[in-house]
């Protein structure tokens, strides 16, 4: 890694650089993933994804990895990046000094080629805890409005505010110990429909498992992942309260 | 996906927990949870020698070295798990007040509080 090391930040042509190890999985070649070193530019303004991007364009066509917004929005270039996952659109090569920057797959999920994970079983996750309005003795497509106050907008929307990155799996040891987990964003998504006023579905049984709530452990590592600031922690450690008063007071809130 | 596509799965991390500090110190607060059970087991003997009129018999043995070793890092392992657990408490408690939400450390400060008081109070019974 020393010897890495001292490859970064060297200037060539007058401009800095820094050095990317990046995850190298090509199924037709690669049993396991291999890493591979490419020098991209060091600039203020460059993020992970920008370097990435150099790669792809002018060092290694082959390069696969997803993205799209560069903004953190769509939730698609959440990478582990130094160990940790982050979106790689919104940090900075500048913060890991003369580098490295030792870029791989998400941690937890099935890595389909280079950077790209597969994501089937978190789509699945999030589908299963039913993310959408519940009425009771209303026909689909829902057409009425309902307003709500300011008040009960801020009683969920810290939760909406979810961009499905991922991040806060790769971060879950106990999702990588055990994939049936649910999962931090899947509950927290449940959570941001049931502290909806115009929700009026039940999900205590989606929930309610070992599986769901109980299967957190509470590390706490998916809120410090989060880069829109969720807190599924939170999301996951509420509902086990909730989870528990129904247990024990049948005519407690949902 | 197809079903042709070969997927990569890494095997499975038996020293995760050693790949950052904050799984490391989570690890930790989980082990503590066995001095705690101890500390329950020994306050339940305590009760059950003072009931029986055995007292002098459980001071005899409480007074053994090992016991004495034990219970310091029972103590140690305990006081952490407490603060660690009671720092987690404002996660799992929302409080809104008219709109308002209890900022998460007037909820920490309060448990951390009600914790000393309670301590102070049990510290006077044991003494006077």
């Amino acid at each position: 890694m020393s010897a890495k090391a001292t490859r970064a930040g060297r200037s060539t042509g007058g401009e800095r650089t820094i050095t990317l190890e990046i995850s190298r999985f090509r199924p037709e070649q690669d049993s396991e993933p291999v890493f591979e070193t490419f020098d991209v530019p060091l600039r203020d303004d460059w993020a992970v994804l920008d370097g990435l991007n150099h790669v792809k364009d002018q060092l290694d066509g082959t390069l696969s990895f997803r993205w799209s917004c560069r903004m953190g929005v769509c939730g698609s270039c959440g990478m582990t990046v130094n160990g940790k996952p982050r979106l790689t659109c919104g940090t900075f090569l500048t913060e890991f000094g003369a580098g490295p920057v030792r870029i791989e797959p998400l941690k937890g999920f099935p890595v389909i080629r280079d950077l790209v994970v597969e994501i089937d079983d978190f789509l699945a996750k999030l589908s299963h805890v039913k993310p959408w309005l519940i009425r009771e003795g209303e026909e689909l497509p829902l057409t009425t409005e309902y307003a709500q106050t300011p008040e009960q907008l801020e009683a969920y929307k810290q939760y909406s505010m979810c961009i499905n990155c991922m991040l806060c799996y790769s971060a879950c040891p106990v999702y990588v110990l055990n994939p049936d987990f649910l999962g931090p964003a899947a509950i927290a998504l449940a959570q941001r429909y049931n502290l909806d006023s115009r929700d009026q579905g039940d999900r205590l049984d989606l929930l309610n498992t070992d599986e769901g709530v109980w299967g957190c452990t509470f590390v706490g590592e998916c809120t410090s992942a989060c880069p829109k600031h969720v807190d599924p922690a939170e999301a996951i450690q509420r509902y086990k309260v909730t989870a528990a008063m129904r247990s024990v007071l049948p005519w407690a809130r949902r | 996906m197809s079903e042709t596509t070969r997927t990569y799965r890494p095997r499975r991390d038996r020293v995760w927990f050693l790949r950052s500090r904050a799984y490391t110190i989570f690890v930790i607060r989980e082990l503590t949870s066995v001095f705690v059970a101890w500390t329950i087991a020994y306050l339940l003997l305590l009760v059950a020698a003072a009931l029986d009129g055995a007292l002098p018999a459980f001071s005899a043995f409480a007074a053994q070295p090992w016991v004495i070793a034990l219970n310091l890092v029972a103590l140690a392992a305990t006081a952490f798990h407490s603060v660690t657990f009671l720092n987690l408490a404002p996660k799992a408690t929302v409080v809104r007040l008219d709109g308002w939400r209890v900022p998460a450390f007037m909820i920490q400060g309060g448990n951390h509080t009600a914790w000393l008081l309670v301590s102070a109070v049990l510290f006077w019974v044991v003494t006077r």
